[in-house]
């Protein structure tokens, strides 16, 4: 235990390092999915195309190679930032496809009678998906969205691997300092994580009971 | 066709043809604008030009039989780890769901709270600590850590696959005089299994790219091999080329996984009218299973079954 109250304040720098991956990869990937499920149901051809092939492409490549891609590769083509940006950009650009597939199948699960019905009272594509089908659609969505950033926190450890020093990665260096200490330090670790997650999780168990009952 | 829109007319088509082409072309412009500057040639430090991504001088590799023979060998390792590791997560996921749904408090609580929890953890770090507690080396700490993740994950997909089966099924198979356990394995369970396929083999997707995240704790796979090995055997020039073929096998391995997953998907909602609307609603509780899964916390299969 001793340890762990000593090195508590490096404990609260690797947490907040991830609360801040999480944080500002979460928003980036809020918009960009947003953006790229608009794309995906949009009327034009070519945007639905570009939409599928980057939900596809982003969704099938590990994370780990995106984030090898963002710390090793861009340097290498002169793009000079910081790993903490690095690391953002690789997350964002890893979770944003899922939040695009979250809102579309909320999207898709709105009843078609809800669009039949606004269509046969002359709304057009604008009225229809935003007074009638985006308002219902919201509510489907958070749930599904709460998870995918549930699965953004435990996926911020990564970045770990590529020089920011975030929970996972101040783990190790501190177990290179306390080889006794091993177990109680990732336990610890474990507990920072479950901090984070387990609150999500009941927030959006907690909302789906109350959108379960309004529906 | 989607009613969100009208079935457009000669105008709203040609409207439609010109935003389509104008769009087209202002995505096509912007990754070629992104291509070209990234693989602009350029002087490095030393004073020495290097020549562009693009460069023949630097895709030449592709032809060596060498490196798809090192590539080969990154492949295997992954696959091994991948292997092991999905029997053993299945293994587990149908002792946890068994335990998961006892009838007993005793069993059932404390694996609600083993699921719950390995859930919750980031799979690297499941992966560190079976490393440097039990000092298994690289390959066992990989396997154990994605072994107990996505068991944990596959524990709770089948679990409320059983939750939400008829419950005549269950009540004629003890009427039957089958006793509990015997009605859970062979009535049961099946069913939940088959029902929950799409979403078992869409994690063990997932668990075939986690396998990349061994390479941070040092096992040689094929993101290792290819990206830190390779560029000091084939020469440092060779990096992109190195990129971008581990980069497009791991996406032929993931897509055809993928798309086997949504035949099955299809074939089993196909065979089974009556099981395939629940089996939609789980998989839309679950998260569509995709990204990593389930939540810490997150007990929502009991009020799925409403």
């Amino acid at each position: 235990m001793q340890p762990i109250i000593d090195n508590l304040p490096i404990f609260i720098d690797g947490f907040l390092m991830t609360l801040r991956l999480l944080v500002i990869s979460g928003a980036g990937a809020l918009v960009i999915g947003t953006v790229i499920a608009a794309m995906r149901i949009s009327p034009v051809g070519a945007f639905r195309v570009f939409a599928t092939a980057y939900t596809e492409l982003f969704r099938n490549i590990p994370l780990t190679l995106i984030l090898f891609f963002c710390a090793f590769v861009l340097p290498n083509l002169q793009v000079r930032f910081d790993y903490v940006t690095f690391a953002l950009i690789g997350l964002t650009a890893y979770t944003s496809p899922f939040v695009a597939e979250a809102i579309r199948s909320g999207v898709n699960g709105v009843p078609i009678g809800q669009a039949e019905a606004a269509r046969a009272i002359g709304l057009n594509f604008g009225q229809t998906l935003g007074s009638v089908i985006l308002p219902q659609a919201i509510r489907m969505v958070v749930p599904p969205l709460i998870n995918v950033l549930i699965a953004l926190t435990k996926n911020t450890s990564v970045a770990g691997g590529f020089a920011v020093i975030e929970l996972f990665a101040t783990s190790r260096r501190l177990i290179n300092d306390n080889g006794n200490a091993t177990v109680a330090i990732l336990i610890a670790v474990a507990v920072f994580y479950l901090v984070i997650t387990v609150p999500l999780g009941q927030f959006a168990v907690a909302l789906e009971k109350k959108v379960a009952v309004l529906r | 066709m989607t009613v969100l829109y009208d079935v457009p007319g000669p105008k709203a088509r040609r409207r439609s043809l010109v935003i389509s082409v104008i769009g087209g072309i202002v995505i096509l412009g912007g990754l070629a604008l992104l291509v070209t500057t990234l693989a602009a040639p350029r002087v490095n430090a030393g004073g020495v030009a290097l020549p562009g991504i693009l460069d023949p001088s630097r895709w030449d590799l592709v032809l060596d039989r060498a490196l798809w023979r090192t590539i080969g060998r990154g492949i295997a390792a992954t696959l091994r780890m991948a292997a092991v590791a999905a029997a053993l997560a299945l293994a587990i996921g149908m002792l946890l769901s068994i335990l998961r749904t006892a009838r007993s408090a005793l069993v059932r609580v404390p694996a609600m709270i083993i699921i719950e929890f390995f859930r919750g953890m980031p799979v690297l770090l499941l992966m560190l600590f079976t490393l440097l507690v039990f000092s298994t080396g690289a390959y066992w700490a990989g396997v154990v850590g994605l072994a107990v993740y996505n068991g944990a994950v596959i524990g709770e997909a089948l679990r409320s696959g059983i939750a939400s089966l008829p419950r005549g099924q269950r009540e004629s198979g003890l009427a039957l005089g089958l006793t509990p356990l015997q009605t859970r394995f062979t009535i049961e369970f099946p069913q939940a299994f088959r029902q929950m396929l799409p979403i078992i083999i869409a994690q063990l997707v997932v668990l075939l790219k986690d396998t990349s995240l061994a390479y941070i704790i040092g096992y040689q796979e094929l993101l290792n091999i290819g990206l830190k090995q390779g560029p000091t055997t084939f020469g440092s020039k060779y990096f992109f080329t190195l990129f971008f073929v581990v980069l497009a096998v791991y996406l032929a391995v993931n897509l055809t996984l993928s798309a086997i997953a949504r035949l099955v998907a299809r074939r089993t909602a196909g065979g089974r009218k009556h099981g395939s609307r629940r089996t939609a609603a789980v998989i839309a509780q679950l998260g569509g299973a995709g990204m990593d899964g389930g939540s810490a916390g997150s007990t929502g299969g009991d009020s799925s079954a409403s």
